[in-house]
């Protein structure tokens, strides 16, 4: 029940993508971001979103385990959509009752939501290929020049690291443990929210119980093996690039002069829906 | 009045890359008043098999009969279910929860719906009868030692009165004493209730001596089922799927490969020492 959460989880697959290096796809990510926002039009979208299906496909992860991870953000989705949709103010097409729904309100209700898939998809795509190690040492390397600044970036990333070791183990523990109280007639799922919230207390004391007690093993163990930060901390095996990355890289400059080409020469060319919408 | 599993299979993470078939063809039943050894290896899918028992996970297909009612009804009451098949988990003293242990163990009747009265007599009769004394029954629990917990933990699904009761390696992690005094309870249970009681373990030396009836798993299938003589009849098959017969087992079966007169598959001590005199006398 509890395990078809797949936002930040590690698909294993042998391909292109899932070798990268992660500093590669943490800038490729911001640079998919980036493009999203060069310029609110179809064309930017299109290309993204052409960008985004063939990192799909290269990275062997099946497209029905990518569209799993946008189930617990639909009702985002349908919220945004819907503030946009009615609160846009401009050229009144329909009113509803006290609503207004307005030609700009359709457009940015439309392009919201795509633009939010995009990059929900597009960052999905990252932590799908890479696996929270490699993310962390990625970020670690990257934000190595703050340490000019006295900005502690090894312990940053290591609890970043300790951080996303936990989810699945504290996913399984709740699994565990809801599974436990069920059976001791336990139930999860009716009554009121207020009764909802109430049955929560069986599952949450043992559930902070036991993320305490593994804290505080991982604490003694880490002390045992005589762990210090960064200073003079080398890697067993340090980030290095290869001739794919550079590739990579090339691929990502293209895509993103051809976003921002394209936006700007594409707005040029296309009415605003506004004055489509309203007929001239 | 009893348990039949017919062709049960479970797939975890169908089409994916990480497919695996947990739970392949089972077909098993359990009557009244059983006493049974589920072994098998890590990972064999025993722990899996036990968790369809009451209804907490839903086959991939095949299906659970409890008492002649499919248990996967849309309409069947699981929640009425779960007290008459009473699973204790491994580590159960990780799902303690209360401020007291008395108010932790009354947490499965409460919720069955019985009166504050009842709740109450049945919590004080499973916590007598797993045998913790009166001055621990307003600590909290986190305050007892691990043994005494997981005690406390059995006793709240003894609560429920259940008919079939499911225990899931109650044993890992206790000391030998800890071990000695877990397998006391189970007997003391057997012996004052006639529940069934289905024991998962992955250690045939601890289960060889208590139950009637061994079920060996091995990668989701049912390899094994008979009494236990029978089943350490097969040493060499189930070295093979990397579980061992009792120590004194192989002591026994090679003094009859020597050629002489014993069963060869004596599993306790006592037993071997049984048919030795026997020998010597003759």
């Amino acid at each position: 029940m509890i395990r078809d959460i797949t936002l930040g989880q590690y698909y294993q697959a042998n391909s292109v993508i899932h070798k990268l290096d992660p500093r590669t796809k943490l800038i490729g990510t911001l640079v998919f971001v980036v493009s999203l926002f060069v310029k609110k039009n179809i064309a930017v979208y299109a290309l993204a979103a052409l960008f985004l299906a063939s990192v799909i496909k290269v990275s062997k992860v099946p497209y029905r385990f990518v569209v799993r991870g946008i189930k617990p953000i639909v009702m985002l989705l349908v919220i945004t959509g819907a503030f946009n949709l009615f609160l846009t103010p401009g050229d009144v097409l329909v009113t509803i009752w006290k609503l207004h729904i307005t030609a700009q309100g359709v457009e940015n209700a439309i392009y919201i939501v795509i633009r939010l898939l995009l990059l929900i998809l597009g960052s999905s795509m990252m932590t799908l290929t890479t696996t929270p190690n490699e993310l962390t040492d990625g970020l670690e390397k990257l934000l190595k020049p703050l340490r000019i600044f006295h900005v502690p970036v090894h312990e940053i990333s290591m609890m970043m690291a300790i951080a996303l070791r936990f989810i699945p183990i504290l996913i399984e523990e709740t699994d565990k443990i809801m599974k436990a109280q069920m059976a001791r007639g336990a139930d999860f799922e009716h009554g009121s929210l207020v009764q909802k919230a109430k049955n929560m207390i069986p599952l949450l004391v043992p559930l902070f119980v036991s993320a305490f007690r593994r804290a505080n093993d991982l604490a003694m163990a880490m002390e045992a093996r005589c762990y210090q930060g960064g200073e003079g901390r080398t890697k067993m095996k340090p980030l290095c690039y290869e001739k794919r990355d550079f590739v990579s890289y090339v691929v990502l400059a293209l895509y993103l002069c051809l976003a921002v080409a394209g936006g700007i020469l594409f707005a040029r060319i296309m009415p605003t829906w506004a004055s489509v919408l309203k007929g001239n | 009045m009893s348990i039949i599993i017919d062709h049960l299979c479970q797939v975890y993470e169908p089409g994916t890359s990480m497919e695996v078939v947990a739970l392949n063809d089972i077909c098993l039943q359990i009557t009244d008043g059983e006493f049974i050894g589920l072994i098998g290896h890590t990972g064999s899918g025993k722990s899996t098999l036990i968790q369809h028992l009451n209804g907490i996970l839903k086959p991939y297909s095949g299906s659970v009969y409890f008492d002649g009612a499919d248990i996967f009804d849309e309409d069947y009451d699981l929640k009425k279910l779960r007290s008459q098949v009473g699973l204790v988990f491994q580590y159960p003293e990780h799902q303690l929860f209360e401020e007291t242990v008395f108010k932790d163990v009354c947490f499965g009747p409460k919720n069955m719906g019985l009166s504050q009265k009842e709740v109450e007599m049945r919590a004080y009769q499973a916590l007598k009868m797993v045998g913790l004394e009166d001055e621990y029954f307003y600590q909290s629990p986190f305050d007892l030692s691990g043994g005494q917990k997981r005690r406390v933990a059995i006793a709240g699904v003894l609560a429920m009165k259940p008919r079939v009761m499911i225990l899931d390696e109650p044993t890992a992690g206790l000391d030998p004493k800890g071990r000695d005094e877990m397998f006391a309870l189970i007997t003391k249970l057997r012996r004052e209730s006639n529940m069934s009681i289905v024991l998962v373990s992955h250690s045939m030396e601890d289960v060889a001596a208590y139950v009637e009836r061994i079920v060996v798993m091995n990668q989701g299938k049912v390899m094994m089922d008979g009494s236990p003589h029978e089943v350490f009849s097969h040493v060499e098959q189930l070295e093979a799927v990397g579980l061992m017969a009792p120590q004194i087992t192989y002591v026994m079966k090679r003094l009859k490969e020597e050629g002489l007169p014993v069963l060869g598959s004596e599993m306790t001590v006592a037993e071997a020492a049984e048919s030795i005199l026997k020998l010597l006398n003759r």
